[in-house]
């Protein structure tokens, strides 16, 4: 069963939402310049703190698991690395990233000893902490890069990065910062890796002008990548198997955002409000599962407040419509794991513009669906 | 103090030509693709209405930037689409289905809804509900979402 959260009392959008390492604190930031740190108390969401460092909206929010800091990136093309101190409050220090567009997207990589922005600057910095000037600095990443990125993520070897961008192609690079780390392994995506060296470009669509890429992951082994685009495909490409691509085109409106829940499967969301899961079998994508199963419209009587709050969740002035047929009610922006990992993840949180957060079961609705299957 | 004025003029330069990274589109193809006319007449005077569908999309000028180039396809493409009958469409919807044309088909759709011409609108509706219904809306997105124009 999914569990349904909205923060404060409002319905303003939940741009992006990030966990701590227990799971019992979220940040979140409610379509402006803030970012809110709530505690779960059983059912109930405290606030206990609101980081309000950004003179414009956020874009970006991680959280290092570990290390226990956030990472924040913003508009106004700052990005803040957020600790707690020992009053529980969050201390920000201030990132250069020396761009003069917004930043767009923040990720620490999985070692947690730097992290890297997009922006649309047509660049990604690529950060990490200076012991000798006590201080966060950047390195760019360039070329070939004509346009602004929109999503990022770490390879599992703490060295390579996947960027999506708005020129349709998804590109993998090498992030290797030499000053603060080993030299790296080989892996299949390419032996030489000094910092910036692309490593793959993929276009996404080589028939046809495609859609900008609205997110990207590394599969939990760094072999396989997967990525969305706005042209409604899930896609997914295989350096074992020569960076051949894998392409759905899918019915729905598109996805915004994708996330491996194992070595072969794949949730994405976005537009259609409701959580799919594709798995890869031989060389299709294939939806398996719909982690929505509601169906009808509640009926039992339309109160006052139930048309008010669908009015606020969709974010309309006039009442011509009720409730979606599903539990988000608007787009949805975000995708994090809730219980596992990339390789064997059980549950998920979802959260979009209509201000909910939802925590989804994934293993019971597999189930479910085997158990349908069998009869 | 600098002078505020109501000009918002400024707001339109092109700050980004001084910029060496523009953004660039692909290079289009050279060659552009021609749908041999003669072959989908023909086809067409044999009653092969399918047939010639898939042969027009198949080779779809899409890539190319030569306006008349694009238009003539149109028109080609078009006196095929009116010319196959609303009962031959589920099976033609099918056949483009599996060859993976189902995008291309939905771009001329709507672009032929750009330039009517006598009860070709009507016509083109009943396509357009017969490939909604098996590309959904994904379909839909696919032809605002591309760069390549019917």
């Amino acid at each position: 069963m999914a569990e349904t959260f909205t923060f404060g009392g409002t319905l303003t959008p939940i741009t992006c939402h990030a966990w701590n390492k227990e799971r019992n604190q979220i940040a979140i930031s409610p379509n402006n310049n803030e970012i809110h740190i709530y505690k779960r108390n059983n059912n109930e969401w405290k606030i206990v703190d609101i980081l309000n460092q950004h003179d414009l909206r956020v874009m970006g929010i991680d959280w290092a698991e570990n290390t226990n800091r956030i990472v924040s990136c913003a508009a106004d093309r700052n990005a803040y690395v957020w600790k707690q101190g020992e009053d529980g409050k969050w201390k920000p220090t201030l990132v250069l990233l020396r761009i003069n567009r917004a930043a767009t997207c923040v990720k620490w990589s999985p070692a947690e000893n730097k992290f890297a922005v997009g922006s649309g600057a047509r660049l990604i910095s690529v950060c990490y902490f200076e012991s000798e000037n006590d201080w966060w600095v950047s390195k760019h990443i360039k070329k070939p890069i004509r346009s602004t990125i929109t999503t990022l993520d770490w390879h599992p070897n703490n060295i390579l990065l996947a960027a999506g961008s708005t020129d349709y192609k998804v590109r993998i690079f090498s992030a290797y910062i030499k000053d603060i780390e080993e030299q790296p392994s080989p892996t299949p995506w390419g032996n030489r890796m000094p910092l910036g060296n692309l490593m793959a470009e993929f276009k996404n669509s080589s028939t046809y002008g495609g859609g900008w890429i609205n997110d990207v992951r590394f599969s939990s082994d760094g072999n396989k990548i997967c990525w969305v685009s706005h042209d409604s495909c899930i896609n997914v490409a295989d350096a074992a198997s020569s960076n051949t691509i894998i392409r759905c085109k899918t019915e729905f409106l598109p996805f915004l955002a994708c996330e491996w829940i194992s070595l072969t499967s794949i949730i994405v969301a976005g537009h259609s409000c409701v959580p799919l899961v594709y798995t890869l079998q031989g060389e299709k994508l294939v939806l398996s599962n719909k982690l929505d199963k509601s169906q009808k419209k509640e009926s039992g009587g339309i109160s006052a407040m139930r048309i008010f709050q669908s009015l606020d969740r969709n974010l309309r002035t006039e009442n011509s419509d009720t409730l979606v047929d599903s539990i988000h009610q608007n787009a949805i922006t975000c995708i994090r794991l809730y219980a596992g990992d990339k390789l064997n993840s059980s549950r998920v949180s979802t959260s979009g513009i209509d201000g909910q957060l939802v925590i989804w079961d994934i293993d019971s609705n597999i189930n479910s669906l085997m158990q349908a299957l069998k009869m | 103090m600098a002078k505020n004025t109501s000009s918002s003029a400024f707001r339109k330069i092109d700050v980004d030509q001084y910029n060496e990274d523009n953004f660039k589109e692909d290079e289009a193809d050279s060659v552009a693709n021609t749908c041999d006319e003669n072959l989908i007449t023909n086809l067409l005077t044999e009653g092969k209405c399918i047939e010639a569908l898939v042969s027009v999309l198949q080779n779809a000028p899409l890539r190319c930037k030569q306006q008349h180039v694009k238009d003539h396809a149109l028109n080609v493409t078009l006196k095929v689409l009116l010319s196959v009958k609303a009962s031959q469409m589920d099976q033609a919807v099918e056949i483009l289905e599996q060859n993976d044309l189902l995008d291309v088909l939905m771009k001329y759709i709507y672009r032929g809804f750009e330039m009517p011409s006598e009860g070709s609108s009507g016509h083109l509706l009943q396509w357009h509900e017969k490939v909604f219904a098996k590309g959904g809306l994904g379909c839909i997105c696919r032809v605002l979402a591309d760069t390549n124009r019917a």
